[in-house]
């Protein structure tokens, strides 16, 4: 490793990004332990585990994990391997689990990770303390309004100071539900990417590349009646929009809707008969909100990125998005979509279908991100000769009058990332 | 019993010779033709790797069409604007072990198992196993494709990446 990776010079208006950060195994090293051993990382939604018992295994900045709900009640996060020697205890997905048993040499653990069995411990010594042997939690595990988070570093600030200013826009999709209550809903999209998982962050609230990678998706709704004609002179898009700093390296983006929204602006893609229940949904939201609450939760489109690795993209639906690297050139995407939890069954099927029109590897959009992604990984193969990359898109404007298509997010994330990898620009 | 297994062996060679000029459509992108394979009323369905036997109006699938959705699918696919299949994938496609599994009505139920393989420039040759069920009409003379449901064998999409073709 060498860097510094990124360099800013505010008076000549340049911030480059060196492309061995996207292309370094070293770097990717380093960042599993400066990045993902330190910050919080997510790990699911209290959703997921509706009764004691249930249970999620995921990987979790590498470390294979229980999500669960113990006995009474409180949610969990076991790191996923025996006391004994190692070998998972929990291999299925999902489910509901009394206990869980080692395979190897059967060990018991119950929800709440306790040791319950050891066949023939009477082999054992005095030091041998079933007590002490239970499933190691992960150092710390936090929630803001049941968006659950690990930390590998015991001595990290706690979940809610280090969200900062990005808990306000986690706020602005929780109040569309009238109980306060977002769940995640079934089927989940697992794929991966043949990129840096730097460039997903990027990707997600970037919107620059929106006129160029989808213009399908821009036909599409135009075809079905949307106005897509810019509101403003000199927009690259319909609606105007900014890009925001929230503080610890946590950015968004905040535009003015035209994509529609199922909470709660009605386009012609939902159809004639849905109009009158999202006037409904809307009526809801200003009785419960005011309406300017209302109008800001139901007429903006926020692409919210919780550092390093959490996108909650608040758009045409509503997905939970989180990355993993497992190589430089390669990452792991999990996707899940989220709805309020007393959703009626229309409402839901009406946010799913408003899902799939942009988001998923089946989507009109999604597709052609990951084929931009694949392409800048294969064009950054030159990174030696073609060495810098270009951040600077907004730069000639103050830092704070960014727009959704400028790129001074972007800086956010970076100047972050670098600050934690040890460089300052 | 003899006269429904011979209708039931009449219609499977009938569904095969259907698939199979399908597939031929899908892997010549010939996709205005292979529209007009589909009822109007046609639902196109790719359930999520972890709930098979889903249903798209409460879980999150990967693909949940109807008509209307295909033709601009088909009119996505035409453009070379949809850069994650511009230019187009070579894929081949094969089918096997279809069955008829019920017949209600003018509507055959039939499953089959397939194989793509999909080939792009400077990526991975990718093969996309599982098993289709569909629901085919008889109109006019011939069949037409109600829906299918393609049900992916792998535990996740994974290496696999993106559905940006028509499986």
């Amino acid at each position: 490793m060498s860097g510094p990776y990124v360099t800013e010079d505010k008076k000549r208006m340049t911030f480059a990004l060196d492309r061995e950060a996207l292309v370094s195994p070293a770097v990717l090293e380093r960042e599993q332990r400066a990045i993902f051993d330190k910050c919080w990382i997510y790990v699911g939604h209290g959703s997921e585990l509706a009764k004691p018992g249930d249970f999620r295994t995921r990987h979790v900045a590498g470390r294979p994990v229980i999500f669960c709900r113990g006995r009474g009640g409180e949610v969990r996060a076991l790191l996923n391997s025996c006391r004994h020697r190692g070998a998972i205890v929990c291999r299925e997905r999902e489910g509901n689990a009394r206990q869980f048993m080692c395979m190897y040499h059967g060990w018991t653990y119950d929800p709440d990770g306790l040791l319950k069995g050891v066949p023939g411990d009477a082999a054992y010594g005095p030091a041998f303390d079933k007590a002490k042997l239970g499933l190691v939690p992960v150092p710390r595990l936090e929630h803001y309004r049941d968006f659950y988070f690990a930390c590998f570093d015991p001595q990290a600030p706690a979940l809610t100071d280090y969200l900062a200013d990005a808990k306000a826009y986690i706020d602005l999709v929780v109040d569309q539900s009238p109980s306060g209550r977002m769940e995640i809903v079934a089927g989940v999209q697992e794929y991966d990417v043949k990129a840096n998982w730097k460039l997903l962050v990027e990707n997600s609230v970037d919107d620059y590349h929106l006129p160029t990678v989808h213009t399908t998706w821009l036909a599409y709704m135009k075809n079905a009646g949307v106005d897509l004609k810019p509101r403003e002179a000199g927009l690259l898009l319909p609606t105007t929009g900014t890009g925001k700093d929230l503080g610890n390296g946590h950015l968004t983006t905040d535009n003015v809707n035209f994509r529609g929204r199922p909470v709660a602006r009605w386009i012609s893609i939902y159809g004639e008969t849905a109009k009158p229940d999202i006037e409904k949904i809307r009526a809801e939201l200003v009785a419960r909100l005011g309406p300017a609450r209302a109008a800001r939760v139901a007429d903006t489109n926020r692409n919210l990125v919780i550092f390093p690795n959490l996108a909650i993209n608040d758009g045409s639906s509503v997905t939970v998005r989180t990355f993993f690297p497992v190589a430089p050139d390669r990452m792991q995407v999990t996707a899940w979509a989220l709805g309020p939890a007393e959703e009626t069954p229309e409402r839901r099927a009406r946010r799913l279908d408003a899902f799939l029109t942009f988001y998923g590897p089946g989507g009109f959009a999604t597709p052609d991100d990951i084929a931009a992604l694949e392409s800048v990984q294969q064009g950054l193969a030159a990174w030696r000769e073609v060495r810098w990359s270009d951040v600077s898109r907004g730069m000639n404007k103050p830092e704070d009058a960014q727009l959704n298509t400028d790129e001074g997010h972007l800086r956010v994330f970076w100047r972050r990332w670098s600050e934690l990898m040890g460089q300052s620009p | 019993m003899t006269a429904r297994r011979n209708i039931e062996t009449a219609t499977r060679a009938e569904i095969e010779e259907f698939l199979y000029r399908e597939a031929d459509l899908l892997d010549a992108w010939k996709l205005d033709e292979w529209l007009a394979l589909l009822t109007e009323d046609c639902g196109w369905f790719v359930p999520p790797n972890d709930r098979p036997d889903a249903d798209h109006r409460s879980t999150l699938f990967l693909v949940a069409d109807d008509h209307a959705r295909l033709v601009e699918r088909v009119e996505r696919l035409k453009n070379p604007g949809a850069h994650a299949e511009y230019p187009h994938s070579r894929t081949r496609r094969f089918i096997s072990n279809v069955r008829v599994t019920a017949i209600e009505g003018d509507t055959v139920h039939a499953a089959a198992n397939f194989i793509v393989h999909r080939f792009r420039r400077n990526d991975d040759v990718r093969q996309y196993v599982g098993s289709y069920r569909h629901k085919l009409r008889r109109a006019g003379g011939g069949l037409k494709l109600a829906e299918r449901r393609t049900i992916l064998d792998g535990e996740e999409l994974g290496a696999l990446g993106t559905l940006s073709f028509i499986l």
